[in-house]
């Protein structure tokens, strides 16, 4: 059928990509064989390196540092040029001078999660025991041993307790994962659209994107870069499927509607005559020109893994027992892949644990994605959460609240 | 159900003492230094603010999005939520004080969250408007309507006050489930104490709310 397009060229930047896997264009922490990483599956993974970027000054005090962790498909360029895309960093809405986080004020740190594909170690490194790319060899992660590998990076970075952590979706539940595991560390805790524990509807459509990425032909039982194959069409279906999850039906109404692309009738065939179509083809396609597949199957595996409460006798307040860290928790009214229910679940459960937290779920049509706009409610909201932690923390505050 | 904070409402301005009004402030002094106090229904943070001022570790439960967003945006630790509904996942005596501040007569239970109030806290503070201020008395006898005054303006149709009660009420809904006060002030429209040493009568009579300091009262009376 010669009307059917591909739904994507091969990536166009996937040598610079590549690259990035084992040496980052960002700050790197090596850790050898005498520091291993203990992975929740019983692998001690040595050696290994977490690439990361910092903005801002730590204070004399070391008390002014906030840990931004990243989502499924974000990486430690929160708030400069992508090197790889070209394009603004994930979160410049929420990370810059003048913005919530401020790094005038405080030192912010993103690390690439363990398991991720921009220059900290995951599948699509090179094994240092074949000196071949790790592929599926590589052991599975979970969200703990994300968290494992950012508090021995920050151990590094010679910070004792964070003033916050802070992230939304899969960095929500980092934040949370922190909370719960060094409670002591973290003085603060922002925890965004995220849950507790993943729900079946999000490991199913999960596991929808990952059986996309295998019947790739491409994909080669995980062997493509051995094979010098690119398996960027399963990798581009589960990113359309993932991306529609990240939306509300009431957002792609508002911004695509029915309306055609370039042209004013249907072709009768299956060309993406709907703007929609095109748009998620745009996605699917500048997708995998800076992800890695492999490294999509390990990250939301350890999202699908994620169940606090199963780590405490499935007791979601066992896990916040006594804690101190001050909490807010956020959540959007459109948002379907975290609805509120779960962020309320955790509220309920901090407040039975006498936790001091604060909750706000923000009327947005956004959906899930709403976290990384420009949504002035919800960053008025994290300004002055950082404000009044800020003042209980003693950080100097003298410019005041804008 | 709309929780209302604030009175008084529309039409009336509550009197204030600096910039705080004259009714939270007499909340506010029933409080020690340094206790734990939940305030449920708690508007857009006012008296949470007051609060936190005399070093009160204070946590809020509003129902509207709106005032909860603008609590969060004070720095307060308020969360998103229903009297009747959300005070069970509260844990035993977990607060010193638990507020609730007009707010009982828009409950759907009002008995159970009284119940609730004090198993939270070790003591609760409840303010109420009384149906039972001459106002309301004279517009039933003399004009046969249902009430509406300056601080309850909505129609019988559209309130969100669905149990409304007397002082008298109260106080024998408190000793019906063992409950002791411990203080108990009845304010003028405007939010100023009447004054004391008057027969429950004449509270029940000229006090538009009444406001209770209640604890648990002894096993078996």
């Amino acid at each position: 059928m010669s009307n059917v397009r591909p739904i994507t060229s091969p990536p166009i930047h996937s040598d610079d990509r590549a690259h990035e896997t084992d040496h980052p264009s960002s700050l790197v922490a090596k850790f050898g064989m005498d520091q291993p990483l203990k992975l929740d599956c019983g692998v001690d993974l040595a050696p290994f390196q977490i690439a990361y970027q910092t903005y801002g000054e730590l204070n004399a005090d070391r008390s002014n540092a906030i840990l931004v962790c990243h989502a499924l498909t974000g990486d430690q360029h929160v708030n400069n040029i992508h090197p790889v895309t070209g394009k603004g960093g994930w979160w410049d809405t929420m990370v810059g001078v003048g913005k919530p986080l401020d790094p005038s004020k405080y030192f912010i740190i993103c690390s690439n999660v363990i398991g991720g594909c921009m220059g900290s170690t995951g599948p699509a490194s090179i094994n240092p025991a074949t000196a071949k790319v790790w592929g599926l060899d590589f052991p599975i992660i979970t969200i703990p041993d994300m968290v494992r590998a950012q508090a021995m990076l920050i151990d590094r970075l010679g910070i004792t307790t964070l003033f916050c952590v802070v992230g939304g979706s899969m960095g929500g539940m980092q934040a949370l994962q922190w909370t719960a595991a060094y409670p002591e560390r973290v003085f603060s805790t922002l925890a965004i659209a995220c849950s507790t524990r993943h729900s079946a509807q999000n490991i199913a459509f999960h596991e929808l994107g990952r059986q996309a990425v295998m019947a790739d032909p491409d994909w080669r039982g995980g062997r493509y870069v051995d094979e010098d194959t690119h398996p960027h069409r399963g990798l581009a279906v589960a990113r359309m499927a993932a991306h529609i999850t990240y939306l509300s039906d009431a957002a792609l109404h508002r911004k695509f509607g029915r309306r055609m692309q370039d042209r004013e009738l249907p072709t009768f065939s299956f060309d993406a005559d709907f703007q929609v179509e095109s748009y998620l083809r745009y996605q699917g396609s500048s997708f995998v020109e800076r992800f890695d597949s492999n490294s999509y199957l390990y990250l939301t595996r350890a999202m699908d893994y994620f169940d606090i409460a199963g780590d405490h006798d499935g007791v979601l307040a066992k896990a916040f027992t006594g804690i101190k860290t001050r909490f807010c928790v956020v959540s959007f009214t459109s948002d379907w892949l975290f609805p509120t229910s779960e962020s309320r679940a955790l509220v309920h459960a901090l407040n039975a644990s006498s936790a001091r937290v604060s909750f706000a779920e923000i009327e947005t049509d956004r959906g899930h994605d709403a976290f990384l706009l420009d949504v002035p409610e919800f960053l008025d909201i994290v300004r002055a959460f950082l404000h009044s932690a800020g003042k209980a923390r003693g950080l100097n505050d003298s410019d005041g609240q804008s | 159900m709309n929780i209302q904070h604030t009175l008084p409402l529309q039409g009336v301005t509550p009197e204030r003492t600096g910039s705080y009004r004259t009714d939270h402030l007499l909340v506010a002094d029933m409080v020690r230094a340094g206790s734990r106090v939940l305030d449920v229904g708690c508007g857009d943070g006012e008296l949470l603010q007051l609060l936190e001022t005399r070093g009160i570790d204070g946590r809020g439960i509003e129902l509207s999005r709106e005032g909860v967003n603008r609590c969060v945006a004070k720095g307060l630790a308020v969360v998103q939520g229903d009297a009747d509904t959300d005070l069970v996942n509260y844990p035993d005596d977990a607060f010193d004080y638990v507020i609730l501040s007009q707010t009982l007569q828009a409950t759907r239970q009002p008995r159970v969250v009284l119940e609730n109030l004090l198993r939270i806290g070790q003591r609760a503070i409840v303010s109420f408007p009384n149906f039972g201020f001459w106002k309301m008395r004279l517009q039933l006898l003399i004009g046969g309507h249902m009430p509406r005054t300056e601080n309850l303006p909505a129609t019988w149709y559209d309130t969100s006050n669905i149990h409304f009660c007397t002082i008298k009420d109260f106080v024998e809904l408190c000793g019906e489930i063992n409950v002791k006060m411990e203080r108990a002030v009845a304010l003028d429209l405007y939010g100023r104490p009447v004054p004391l040493n008057l027969p429950w009568w004449v509270w029940n009579m000229f006090g538009e709310q009444g406001v209770f300091l209640l604890s648990r009262g002894t096993k078996g009376k």
